[in-house]
């Protein structure tokens, strides 16, 4: 689904990734580790297009397509999500007309009808019971007022009414108490399957406890240093990034 | 000097042939403002009060002053005109009452909607009281010139009690053409609100497409006490008028007077907005958008005056300036002595959309009392672009990003529209003007 050959990517003017090599297959889950400044947020952002992360090499195919020439929307409308670190509040928009549009935009994409208020009020009501979404985080504006644990879960909730096929979850689990990092879990569990994959960076073990990955890879310095099962991240848990930082060598380099 | 001179000439000239007649008390406040018209001349930018706009262009054009018998309209005009449909409408041409296109059944007993030269006769005692005592116009030119031409207008008298639920709206047309040339149009409200009354006014301010005239309008308003007053102001002259305005509001005690300011036309507007806030609780707020592009000119000049104790003010001001529009906030709230417990809160926001669009704002806080909250805030700037990367990410393009953002910046002010249909009326123009400017900015 997602072949990652190489990439370089450059942020305020600094080389951040220096060559990450990384194949996702579809009914994958992939949890992207390392200390903190080993580029695994660069690594979400430049897959979702952000405009200040500068791809300076090195290639990105999504479904055989070449992603990096497509703009950040028209990766959302292919189906690439991610979920963001830091969900931006956006003053005067209603959540649910934000949600509606961009669901209708994802429809319109791929040559479905859109839906009208009451069909999208349905299936709003069909996905928000398992993530705990009220009434009122619906009417409010975008993430205005949200609290940290809100705002990640309207992350999720998005995430539960796009469908898409890949998705990105960036460091979804800072800040989070057990109930909200529980809540979040279960709503990536309840979307995994054979037609999805997800990459999940986080810079804890305990975020994997709840979703189990089939694969774990070790990012430092802006490289991919070890890869290895789930069993990778107990490892880590136990040792610190240290050991992988002294001791590993480049995988790929 | 002598330039300026001659300049000022043809307005001495049109303030001399003022109009004449009626009371002796009218006569007196025509001649008054006359002669202070005389001495002030128009403004220039050296006056404080106007640094950032150059009126000029309105010193220098000929305007003139267009009779009753010259200022007809049709119904089929009308239509073309925003909110025109309300059920409550009094019009006002050129200046001047015109009876046949203004309708005011269906009002309560004792509510008085009509002509001010009618008020003038047969309501003389409120008219004496008020016309001309809120609208100083000592240090105030354009108010000044208004009022030694003040005839005829707007009137509207709510009696102790009253609730009026249908709106009230009052239409100032200018009806200038190429035949006419450019018109001076005198428009003239008088709103007297009596003790626990209850009214929404909405003023609108239009003209025909490319018309030039000039649109110099003074509203006085008297909220009495636990008045509740909503008013509606939509500037939307030609893009080649000119467009100058005072409103002054007198808030007694316990009144809520909120204002809500919509500019979208006009070659150069200032509106200026002065509430007094005259008796201990007494509310107000100031709400307004506007919208520029080209090389047009909005300035607000905003003045709330709390005057006594325990008086709340609200105030935002957004404004969506395109093309090479410039503006002008200047946001002045004064607390005096006695006006303790004031809580004041003054927002100013304005999106610039073009790299030339430019804004000058000026918050202007004089605080003589100790025991009082004001707060203000300014931002000015582009769209947000984390917001806009948030939209994208979605699935949104650049240009749905976008207007969705602008939408909801203009959004703010009209949800605060308690009028219905004038919320939609407005909405539609306000967002046919945007995406015509935001073409403009695409294409360049």
């Amino acid at each position: 689904m997602l072949e990652i050959k190489n990439l370089q990517v450059r942020a305020e003017n600094k080389e951040i990734l220096k060559g990450i090599n990384l194949a996702v297959k579809a009914g994958e889950v992939h949890a992207i580790m390392g200390p903190n400044g080993s580029g695994k947020s660069t690594l979400a952002r430049a897959l979702s297009g952000h405009p200040e992360y500068h791809v300076t090499g090195g290639e990105v195919t999504f479904e055989g397509r070449d992603l990096l020439d497509m703009d950040p929307d028209e990766r959302a409308r292919e189906g690439v999500f991610m979920a963001f670190q830091y969900p931006v509040e956006i003053a005067g928009v209603n959540n649910a007309y934000f949600l509606k549009a961009a669901l209708n935009a994802k429809r319109k994409h791929h040559g479905e009808p859109e839906l009208d208020a009451m069909e999208f009020m349905q299936l709003v009501k069909s996905k928000s019971t398992l993530l705990d979404i009220d009434q009122s985080m619906l009417s409010r504006a975008v993430n205005e007022g949200f609290s940290g644990g809100e705002k990640k879960r309207n992350e999720i909730f998005q995430m539960a009414l796009l469908e898409p096929k890949l998705a990105i979850l960036d460091e979804t689990d800072s800040g989070l108490d057990i109930d909200a990092l529980k809540l979040v879990a279960d709503g990536v569990n309840a979307m995994r399957g054979p037609d999805r994959a997800f990459i999940v960076v986080t810079h804890y073990q305990r975020l994997l406890d709840y979703i189990v990955p089939d694969f774990v890879h070790v990012l430092s310095g802006g490289r991919i240093v070890r890869s290895g099962g789930k069993e990778l991240a107990l490892e880590l848990e136990k040792k610190g990034y240290g050991w992988i930082e002294t001791g590993a060598q480049p995988v790929g380099a | 000097m002598t330039q300026v001179i001659e300049k000022l000439q043809p307005w001495r000239d049109a303030v001399e042939q003022r109009p004449q007649g009626g009371p002796r008390w009218l006569q007196d406040l025509r001649d008054r403002a006359a002669a202070r018209f005389g001495t002030l001349g128009f403004p220039t930018v050296r006056d404080e009060e106007w640094r950032f706009t150059n009126p000029a262009p309105i010193g220098a054009g000929e305007f003139r002053l267009a009779g009753p018998a010259a200022s007809l309209a049709t119904e089929a005009e009308l239509a073309g005109y925003l909110y025109s449909d309300a059920a409550v409408r009094l019009v006002i041409v050129n200046g001047h009452f015109v009876p046949a296109l203004s309708r005011t059944a269906g009002l309560p007993a004792g509510v008085r909607v009509a002509s001010l030269a009618a008020a003038i006769a047969d309501h003389a005692d409120v008219v004496q009281r008020y016309l001309g005592q809120l609208a100083e116009f000592g240090s105030r030119a354009f108010t000044a010139l208004n009022t030694a031409l003040a005839a005829d207008g707007a009137y509207v008298y709510i009696p102790d009690g009253v609730i009026v639920e249908q709106p009230i709206h009052v239409l100032f047309v200018t009806t200038a053409s190429a035949a006419t040339g450019p018109i001076l149009s005198t428009a003239r409200a008088l709103i007297v609100a009596g003790e626990r009354s209850q009214a929404r006014i909405v003023e609108t301010y239009v003209g025909p497409r490319d018309a030039v005239y000039f649109t110099n309008a003074v509203t006085e308003v008297v909220a009495g006490e636990g008045s509740v007053i909503d008013h509606y102001k939509v500037q939307q002259e030609s893009l080649d008028a000119f467009h100058v305005a005072s409103m002054h509001v007198h808030a007694a005690r316990g009144a809520n007077f909120s204002s809500h300011s919509f500019s979208l036309g006009g070659k150069l507007v200032r509106n200026d907005a002065v509430a007094l806030l005259d008796g201990e609780g007494a509310e107000c707020t100031l709400n307004g958008l506007y919208l520029a592009d080209g090389d047009r000119l909005v300035d607000n000049h905003t003045t709330i005056d709390h005057a006594k104790a325990h008086c709340p003010s609200h105030e935002i001001y957004k404004g969506i300036l395109g093309g090479r529009a410039r503006a002008v906030f200047n946001g002045k709230i004064i607390v005096r002595q006695d006006a303790q417990k004031t809580d004041a809160k003054q927002t100013n926001r304005a999106l610039l959309l073009s790299d030339h669009a430019a804004i000058n704002t000026k918050p202007q806080l004089e605080i003589f009392a100790d025991d009082v909250k004001c707060t203000h805030g300014a931002a000015i700037g582009q769209l947000d672009e984390d917001a806009i990367f948030y939209l994208r990410a979605r699935g949104l393009t650049y240009f749905e990003a976008r207007d969705m953002l602008i939408h909801a910046f203009a959004g703010d002010i009209l949800d605060r529209i308690k009028i219905a249909p004038l919320r939609a009326a407005l909405e539609v123009e306000l967002y046919a003007q945007l995406a015509k400017d935001l073409a403009e900015v695409d294409a360049a």
